[in-house]
């Protein structure tokens, strides 16, 4: 079965692998403003992640050791994030983009030398006999370990957020950091520890775009995911299953227009390259213009620096 | 109730002293509190009672003196050891979650919560048990400011506490939840629970605490027994002065200033109230006073007056004129001046000094702005003014708005307006958080406008305000205004009924109560 000369399983099932650098930052970053943090730099975090990755990956030829070095140069990076806005109480949005574009430069320094380097391969996980059911078996049994993992930690926040002691604390202190603190809730702390986890998730996306995406490194590798994972978390109204269908929806359009550009489409390349960021634009329109809904969900204390002096 | 006299002291507080850069805030308190005894900590803002009870709380660690509770050195290190030790806080603000539901955010104040479910049923239990009903699975940001409060008292009745302190409880409350609250206060401490109670309001402490200890400037400077004593003479003990109330000149009223008809707006916050249908008129020279418990429409009400929200032409009318779909400024010029609860980031900027905010409202009335140029001097001088007339303790008319404390920040607020010689006031909360003596000075300077001829709409909880200044009363109910009705002879329980929103019974029993006042 074919349409436009894409196959419908070969979509489905590129769109999963192609979804998950961004899901993994956005579910990151969803935890990190549930605790009431906007840290805009997504997109730094995330390239960090992919050079550290690429980096420890190659040298240890562990493609596993490389998703942990990737999520540990991110937390690096983050920790500067943290100093400046918890500690010194920064303003977030701007210590957030200067993140971005000091993860850019850096990244791009500590690539020197790696470009043209393969990355040693992760391999799909072998499912046996699954594997050779018709459509299904394609679409849902033929992926690396991280593609399931991303997946089970989407379940994993969802269910600490919604029924732990853990995640009710973090949401409060999203919610008010001055009741927090006043039932002597350590705020400070448990908001570095959010953006220390948002960290390690986009530096595990990050890894995965040089480490099993492309795979290779070149500069600027993740052209823009990170800011369509912070568009998600909008998107999804700070709610971790529409993260996932978010980052379904915007990967298969990535996956889409690629397909669609090999398929020889009338429609020239320029157009179908800028439609995923498009459609990030146009959604988030749609969404803040519902403001009642939208803005209900948003954590209250959200952006704002927590001093404990009163 | 003899328990606090003959009982044993449940906590015993032995020369606290606390300091912060440039203030003293405690300086060698002592007082003791008895078990079952339900003691009143009395002073005016800035006296020190919330670093003292922040300090039992184990927010705040003292510099010296000690504690002892029953019998044994307390001193807690975070709010978690007092809480173990017995020690629970009803907060006055900032200590509820509205997105989260009840149970989650009585969870949240306790260490060791059982599982959800079991603690929906304690929840209901204990809540029904002491009188306060509450469903734990509603939203916060969905609940009245009295539920809201019974959330704060349940919270802390689940853990069983040997003291309970309460910031300022009633504030926000309407007379029958007082009466609701005083009757589970008094419940707790006949089952030996010590209460230590914060407030400023003389009457209420009259009537529910065993003994009190009155702080000014950090220091104790008395204690009584306050069923034996007046409001008064403790009101004096607080301020260290003699007071006066409020002295209001019956002159004659002057025709319809302020026209209100069928005022209907949707609230912009998503917690807020709508308005429906809300009409009422002003006469020249009469206080018009609008009661009711925040949250019931006060903010809606007051931006659609100041003019940041619009409103159809007529429905707004100064002087017969449709001024409904102008702006805050154009107002102003109209005559019409008004002044926000919120008074940090609503009625003042808070990074910019007194100078700059006296420009933001006073330069239209006040011809501060010539051909686009600000006239700096004149601003000076009208902020000087302002500080001069209406006693700001400030350093000078530089100092950031931010700088100044809740009270005086209000009366330059307040004196801003007022000097402006609107012919309409209408302020929100004037006295909200301000101590005794500041507040009696604005109830006499808006008595005074009135008395020159403006119109004056007080929007206040108070209810002990409203009748100490207003000629008429109006309650606001989730977003209804009743009939205004004459302060004289208006009784607590008339006024608490119409608060509740019986708006109908309360037609039918004004009616009757001209019948009566006509037979009579």
């Amino acid at each position: 079965m074919e349409l436009f000369g894409i196959t419908p399983s070969v979509l489905l099932a590129s769109l999963m692998v192609a979804a998950v650098p961004i899901l993994l930052a956005a579910i990151g970053e969803l935890v990190v403003e549930k605790a009431g943090v906007l840290n805009l730099g997504v997109e730094g975090m995330m390239i960090m992640g992919a050079i550290s990755g690429f980096i420890t990956a190659v040298h240890t030829g562990s493609p596993a050791l490389g998703f942990l070095g990737g999520a540990l140069g991110a937390m690096a990076l983050s920790l500067v994030f943290a100093l400046l806005t918890q500690v010194f109480l920064a303003n977030q949005v701007a210590t957030g983009l200067a993140l971005t574009l000091f993860g850019l430069g850096l990244s791009s320094l500590m690539g020197q030398g790696y470009n043209g380097i393969k990355p040693p391969r992760t391999p799909d996980l072998p499912f046996g006999p699954l594997e050779q059911i018709p459509f299904f078996g394609r679409v849902l049994f033929s992926h690396d370990w991280v593609v399931y993992a991303s997946v089970a930690i989407v379940a994993a926040v969802w269910a600490v957020l919604k029924y732990s002691r853990a995640g009710l604390i973090l949401r409060a202190v999203g919610e008010s950091h001055d009741a927090a603190h006043a039932l002597g809730y350590k705020v400070v702390r448990i908001r570095v520890l959010a953006i220390l986890f948002g960290a390690a998730m986009a530096g595990m996306g990050g890894a995965y775009i040089s480490l099993v995406r492309v795979p290779q490194w070149t500069d600027g590798i993740t052209a823009g995911a990170g800011w369509i994972a912070l568009a998600i978390v909008v998107f999804a109204s700070w709610k971790p299953w529409r993260v996932l269908i978010g980052a379904w929806l915007f990967g298969g359009i990535t996956v889409l227009q690629l397909n669609l550009q090999a398929a020889g489409s009338r429609i020239p390349v320029e157009y179908l390259s800028m439609s995923p960021y498009l459609v990030t634009i146009l959604v988030l329109v749609i969404m803040s213009s519902g403001r009642g809904r939208a803005s209900l969900n948003a954590p209250a204390s959200l952006g704002q620096n927590f001093h404990a002096s009163r | 109730m003899t328990q606090g006299v003959s009982g044993e002291v449940l906590l015993d507080v032995e020369g606290i002293g606390k300091s912060y850069p440039g203030v003293r805030a405690n300086d060698d308190v002592s007082f003791a509190i008895g078990a079952g005894e339900v003691h009143a900590l009395l002073g005016e803002n800035g006296a020190g009672k919330s670093t003292l009870v922040k300090m039992i709380y184990g927010l705040v660690r003292p510099d010296e003196g000690r504690m002892i509770l029953r019998g044994a050195p307390y001193a807690p290190a975070e709010p978690r050891a007092a809480r173990a030790a017995g020690v629970a806080m009803v907060f006055q603000h900032f200590s509820l979650f509205e997105a989260l539901n009840v149970a989650e955010n009585v969870a949240l104040g306790m260490d060791d919560p059982p599982p959800m479910r079991d603690l929906a049923g304690r929840i209901r239990e204990v809540s029904e048990g002491y009188g306060l009903p509450l469903d734990p699975a509603r939203l916060v940001g969905d609940l009245s400011a009295g539920e809201r409060q019974r959330v704060e008292i349940v919270r802390c009745l689940l853990q069983d506490p040997k003291l309970l302190i309460m910031d300022e409880p009633t504030s926000v409350l309407t007379p029958q939840e007082v009466d609701i609250l005083f009757a589970t206060l008094r419940q707790l401490a006949a089952e030996g629970t010590s209460i230590l109670y914060i407030s400023h309001k003389l009457e209420e402490i009259r009537t529910l605490c065993d003994a009190a200890t009155i702080l000014r400037r950090g220091k104790v400077v008395g204690t009584c027994v306050p069923r034996e004593v007046s409001a008064r003479a403790m009101a004096e003990m607080m301020v260290g002065a003699s007071l006066s109330a409020p002295a209001r000149a019956t002159g004659e009223l002057g025709p319809v200033a302020l026209t209100v008809e069928r005022l209907s707006a949707a609230s912009p916050s998503a917690f807020g109230t709508s308005l429906k249908e809300v009409s009422f008129e002003v006469r020249q020279g009469e206080v018009l006073g609008i009661g009711g418990v925040a949250g019931n429409g006060q903010d809606e009400l007051l931006a659609a007056l100041s003019g940041e929200a619009r409103t159809g032409r007529e429905v707004v009318r100064v002087h017969g004129k449709g001024i409904g779909h102008l702006g805050p400024n154009e107002r102003r010029q109209a005559g019409l001046c008004t002044a926000p609860e919120e008074r940090l980031g609503h009625a003042a900027a808070p990074d910019m000094n007194l100078v700059e905010n006296a420009l933001l409202s006073g330069s239209v009335r006040k011809g501060l702005v010539r051909r686009g140029f600000v006239d700096w001097t004149g601003t000076r001088a009208f902020a000087e003014a302002v500080v001069r007339t209406f006693d700001v303790r400030t350093p000078g008319t530089g100092t950031a708005a931010r700088a100044l404390s809740g009270g005086n920040l209000q009366k330059f607020v307040l004196g801003r307006e007022i000097l402006q010689e609107p012919e309409i006031i209408v302020v929100n909360q004037p006295t909200w958080g301000v101590d005794a003596a500041a507040a009696a000075f604005i109830r006499q300077a808006l008595l005074d406008r009135a008395a020159k001829g403006a119109a004056v709409v007080v929007i206040s909880q108070d209810i002990d305000e409203i009748m100490e200044i207003a000629d008429r009363f109006a309650a606001l109910n989730e977003g209804r205004l009743s009939e205004p009705v004459p302060v004289a002879g208006l009784t607590l329980e008339r006024i608490g009924l119409m608060l509740g929103g019986s708006h109908g019974m309360h037609r039918a029993e004004a009616q009757a109560g001209e019948i009566r006042h006509a037979e009579a």
